[in-house]
Parts: C-alpha cells; structure tokens; sequence
C-alpha cells in the first residue's frame, strides 16, 4: 500500500508540474497542494480494500472456529470411541464402572456406519503367558458381546488378543497390573469420515 | 503338597553330605575336577563323583587326551557333555599326562573310572571313538563319526556332542541328550541354544513368535504368530526356510503342538473361549475340533503322550485352570490334576514326559508358580522347584531333564533340572528368556 502511494503521489506531481510549465506562472507548489484534489478517492479505495480484507480474515476465522469446534467434537468422538475399558484379576465379566465407557461407543457406532474397530484384549503378567493370550480374547469378546447386545452389528467388530505381551504399565505392582487388565479399540476404518452423533 | 520335601532342598541336604565325602574320596584317590563346570556354582560346587547320589550311580569315565588341533577342545566338550548329562561322572586325573599306547585297565581303575573314552582325529577328518569297559578289560563299542567343517562351528559341535551321547549309550544304555537344541522366546522373536548353553542367537523369519514347538523329525518348528491383526500358527522348515501359515477358523491360535509321529499338529483356538484342533501338519485340510467349548471356557496347551494315543491339555471348564487328559480324538477326557474345592492354583503348561510316566506342569504352590510333576497312572505329584518364580516346563528326550523359564537368578531365564539329581544349571543370560521347547534328539550316529 504505502509504495502504491507514494507512486501516485509523484505520478500528481508530475502532472501539476507540466500544467504549470504549459499555461500562467502558477504560485510555486506547496507541500499540501498535490494530496488536495485526488487524496480522498485514494483513501476511500483503501478503506474498501481494508474492509474486504477484515470480512475475508472474519469469514476464514469463522470457519477455522468452525473447524476447530468440529475437530474437537470429532476428535472427542475418536477419544470416546477408542477409550480403554479395565477389568479385574483373572476376569472377564465388563465391570460396572467400565460400563459407561462402553455406553459411550454406542452411539458413536450407529451416527457412523461405515466404522469397523478392533478390541484388542490385555492382561496383567501375573498367569501363565499362554493363558494370558486367552484371557485377553475373552476380555475382547466380552466387549464385543456386550457392543452387540445394544445394537452394533457384529460384522464391524474385530477381536484380537495379545495377552501380557503388550504391557501399557511396566513394573509388578497393583497399580501396574491394574492399568495393564484392559481393552484397547482401534478405528480400522472408515475413521477419516467421523460424523458427531445427534 | 507343602509338607512335600522338594527335590531341590533335598538335593542341597544330600550335597552338602555329598560334597564332603566326594572330597574326601577325591582325596584318597589323588583325583582333582577341574572348574570347568562352574556355570551352576550357586547351587553346585560341581564336585562329584559317581556313587554320591543314593537314586542312582555315575560310572565313573575317563577320556583320553586326543591328538591334534582339536583335540583338546573335542575332549573338554566331552567331558563337559558327560558333566551336564548327569549319567557319567568325567574324571581327570591330576598333574601328570596319561599313559598312552594300550590301555593300562588295571592303572585306569585304581584312578576311578568305569569306562575310558578313546578317540583319535582321522586323517578324513571324522572321529574314531573307542569305549573301553575297564573292569571288563574289553573294548566295548567302537564308532567313527563325521566331523563336519569348519572346525568349533555349530554343526561340528553337534557332531561331538554326539560322540558324547553315543559313549554315553555305550555305557550306560542310555543315549545322552548333548546333540539337541533348546527354542524359546526372547525379544520378540524365537531364538534357539545348544542344550550345553552354546550358540544362542535368534532364528530368522519368527518376529513375533511364541509358543515354540518341535516336529519329532527335528526339522520343523511350530510356533504362534502374534500379529497385530490376531494369532496364527506357523509351520516353518529350519532346513529350507519357508514357513506356511496353518488354517484355521479364527484368527486367534495358540500353542501348537506336533504329534509324535509327526502327521498331525494340534493347537489351540477360538474367539471367545478356546477350543483343541487337529490337522494335517502339512496338509491343507481344514482342522478337526477336539473339544467342546461352551461359552468362553479355555482348553489349550495340548501335548501327547508318547504313544500318541492321549494329550494333556490345560482348561478352565470347572471354573478354574486345571489339567486334563483326553484320547488323541478328544473323547474321554477326564481331569488329571487333583482339584479341592475353594482352591485355585491355577495349573497350566502341561508337558508329556518322553518314557510316558510324568506330566510336568505349573502351579501356584504358596502364591508362586513353581513347577511340578504328576504320574497319569497313580496321580502322584512331586514339587520340582522352590526358588522364585518357576514355569513352563518341557522334557529333553531322556525323561529326565526338564528345561524351564524361573526368576530365580533375577529376569526370566531359561534352567535346566535333572529330576533325578535334582541337579540344576542355567541354560541362558542375556535378556528375557521363556517359553522353552526342548528338542529332540537331533542326529543319528553313523
């Protein structure tokens, strides 16, 4: 803007210059005199042009609020749809406090039919390492019985197991062994076109 | 089972009586062991000699010095063989060189030896192997063996180690198990040893493996796959290299096991509760089911009894994990580990002794596992371990020795037990090991 300015400032001047070589010896110009007569057009062009550009940074700020709003809402989806679920020692059965968790996928599941998810089923290291392979898939399948018992349909749903051999806590504690006795839900696809449910 | 002395506090009562008076025969004798076996130093001075253990005698052996460039290796191999197979007790007379030239029987005897190996490098290259019976005065059994290049590489090592199983036959009738190799599991990968502890290194081609198992040929392995997109077993050819994924219904198999004639793979699978399958091994049939599941129950870990007429199997089907034993069909299975109500101790890894007269397997014995033994005739059971935490055991070919993974020196590592001595000795360090599968014997003497 400023250079657009200045050039048409010198272009004025210029042409005041050659009027006043051309007829009358004119007063000698002073300093306010070019900036007079065109000045006002010139600005009214770059308030335009300002205010088309502060629509246009509104309208993309808008849609990028938009975008982030609705990333945040899918990405919460993706989080609540993929959340770990926990069981107890040596057991199978879906614990009630893990229940909402679950809950939770249902909708997720039905607002978007083309998702298929892997529950991938985690044990603690206490057992035997091949029995603990089976304890997982039992933990993977209780989730998936229980996904379609509300309604999900079954062909969407993958069930693997990988025992104590994946540990997401390391060390022999309760506390470790408690965060490894889990299920994890991978999206395996239609993930990139999460809608939010109604 | 917690009044049951275990074999290895006895064997640390009896070594310590035992270490005394094999001293003090050493003594009398002028015999001196060289510390050559210190590996296991922890729990065994190393020192013995035969006649210490009250279940059974070690003839007494003496190997000669051989000649040549590998000679001195060939013998400490021997020897060491001889030390580890717990049936024959290397003698090495002390300081001065033996007598060479014909055998002196009466010198040899009054050193303390049964037996006396005899082996010369031959100008091919093989080993000419001479047992002689020192009481008897006689030669016993002669034998050549190939010895296949390069010198100390891992297939000539094997080859000795045959040599010690084949004098080891000689004189006690029954072949020794140097000439085998041990598969496990270690960084995610399979990796396979020596039964003598020697060239560990990791199998190519089994990321991801679990659960190994032997083809009775020696040739094959079976393993689970843990892919990210379920379990398979795979079948691969340690010879040739390829590998061929099994059948099988689920993406979800385990712990495969081979027939002992070699026809049929049985393993383990399911997507909720886990059933026993039969196929072909090297067939493209699809798998026959063993057993019945309701609900999620688990049955897996098969293994044959010698014959091939039964497998144990570990199951959950009364609620909680207990050994079972059914025809090879899946028809009469009945429970073989004693169950009492209000107890779960979670008994798992069952592993069909080779001679068929013990199933070994893991329990929780005082809220660890440790591994034990019971005999399918009368049920009886003998605890094998008692320091830390014991597992999955797997017999070697003579029924007697037992590879399995223990905490007892820190991280899981593979030992080996005689259960008859209750002698034991580290197999592996390094990193994690587990899982282990013992091989059987590996090559016949020409």
């Amino acid at each position: 803007m400023q250079s657009f300015d200045r050039s048409v400032f010198a272009l004025i001047a210029a042409l005041t210059a050659a009027s006043a070589c051309r007829g009358k010896p004119a007063p000698a110009p002073g300093p306010a005199a070019p900036t007079s007569a065109p000045g006002p057009r010139v600005n009214q062009d770059s308030i335009d042009a300002a205010r088309r550009t502060a629509e246009e940074a509104r309208a993309k700020a808008a849609a990028a609020e938009e975008a982030r709003r609705t990333a945040a809402m899918l990405s919460s989806v993706r989080a609540e749809l993929v959340k770990t679920i926990y069981f107890d020692y040596d057991k199978d059965e879906i614990r009630e406090d893990q229940r909402i968790a679950l809950d939770a996928k249902v909708p997720i599941l039905t607002a978007n039919p083309s998702v298929r998810i892997r529950i991938a089923g985690h044990t603690d290291s206490r057992g035997s390492d091949e029995y603990n392979l089976a304890l997982g898939q039992r933990r993977s399948a209780a989730a998936k019985r229980y996904l379609v018992s509300r309604g999900v349909p079954e062909g969407r749903i993958e069930v693997v197991s990988f025992g104590e051999e994946r540990p997401a806590a390391q060390g022999d504690s309760e506390e470790s062994w408690a965060k490894n006795r889990r299920d994890e839900f991978e999206i395996i696809s239609g993930g990139d076109s999460l809608r939010v449910p109604r | 089972m917690k009044s049951r002395r275990t074999a290895e506090e006895g064997q640390r009562r009896d070594r310590r009586t035992g270490v005394a008076r094999a001293s003090l025969v050493l003594l009398a004798l002028g015999i001196a062991t060289r510390g050559a076996f210190s590996q296991d130093t922890a729990k065994s001075p190393g020192v013995r000699i035969g006649l210490t253990y009250a279940r059974g005698t070690r003839p007494g052996v003496i190997i000669t010095p051989i000649a040549g460039v590998s000679g001195d290796s060939i013998r400490a191999l021997i020897s060491r063989d001889f030390d580890f197979g717990d049936r024959v007790q290397p003698v090495t007379p002390a300081g001065s060189a033996l007598p060479t030239g014909a055998l002196n029987y009466p010198l040899f005897a009054k050193l303390g030896a049964q037996a006396v190996v005899q082996a010369t490098v031959t100008a091919a290259g093989s080993l000419h192997v001479a047992v002689h019976d020192i009481a008897a005065g006689r030669v016993m059994n002669v034998f050549d063996v190939a010895l296949p290049p390069p010198i100390f590489g891992p297939e000539w090592r094997m080859a000795v180690h045959g040599v010690s199983d084949e004098a080891e036959r000689v004189i006690t009738e029954q072949r020794g198990i140097a000439q085998t190799r041990i598969l496990y599991e270690r960084d995610r990968a399979l990796w396979i040893v020596d039964s003598d502890g020697a060239n560990a290194h990791a199998l190519q081609g089994t990321q991801a493996g679990l659960s190994p198992a032997w083809h009775p040929s020696g040739r094959y392995i079976a393993f689970c796959l843990l892919a990210n997109d379920g379990q398979f077993i795979v079948v691969r050819d340690l010879l040739g290299g390829t590998a061929h994924r099994v059948n099988s219904r689920w993406a979800s198999s385990n712990t495969p096991a081979f027939s002992p004639d070699g026809t049929t793979l049985v393993f383990a699978s399911g997507s909720d509760g886990f059933d026993l399958y039969s196929v072909a091994a090297f067939g493209t049939e699809q798998p026959q089911r063993l057993t019945v599941n309701r609900g999620s129950v688990i049955n897996q870990q098969p293994t044959f009894s010698p014959d091939g007429r039964r497998i144990a199997f570990q199951s959950d089907r009364s609620g909680h994990s207990e050994v079972y034993i059914m025809d090879a069909d899946g028809t009469n299975a009945e429970l073989l580990t004693t169950m009492a109500y209000g107890e779960d101790p979670k008994r798992t890894n069952p592993d069909w002794s080779p001679d068929g007269r013990k199933v070994a397997f893991q329990a929780q014995v005082n809220g660890s596992f440790q591994v034990l033994t019971i005999n399918p005739r009368d049920r009886s059971v003998s605890n094998l371990t008692s320091e830390g935490r014991n597992e999955d055991p797997s017999w070697a070919p003579d029924g007697r020795h037992v590879v399995f993974t223990s905490t007892r020196s820190g991280a899981k590592q593979l030992w080996v037990l005689d259960v008859e001595s209750a002698r034991v000795r580290q197999l592996t360090h390094g990193d994690r090991a587990r899982m282990a599968a013992w091989s059987p014997r590996l090559t016949s003497v020409k």
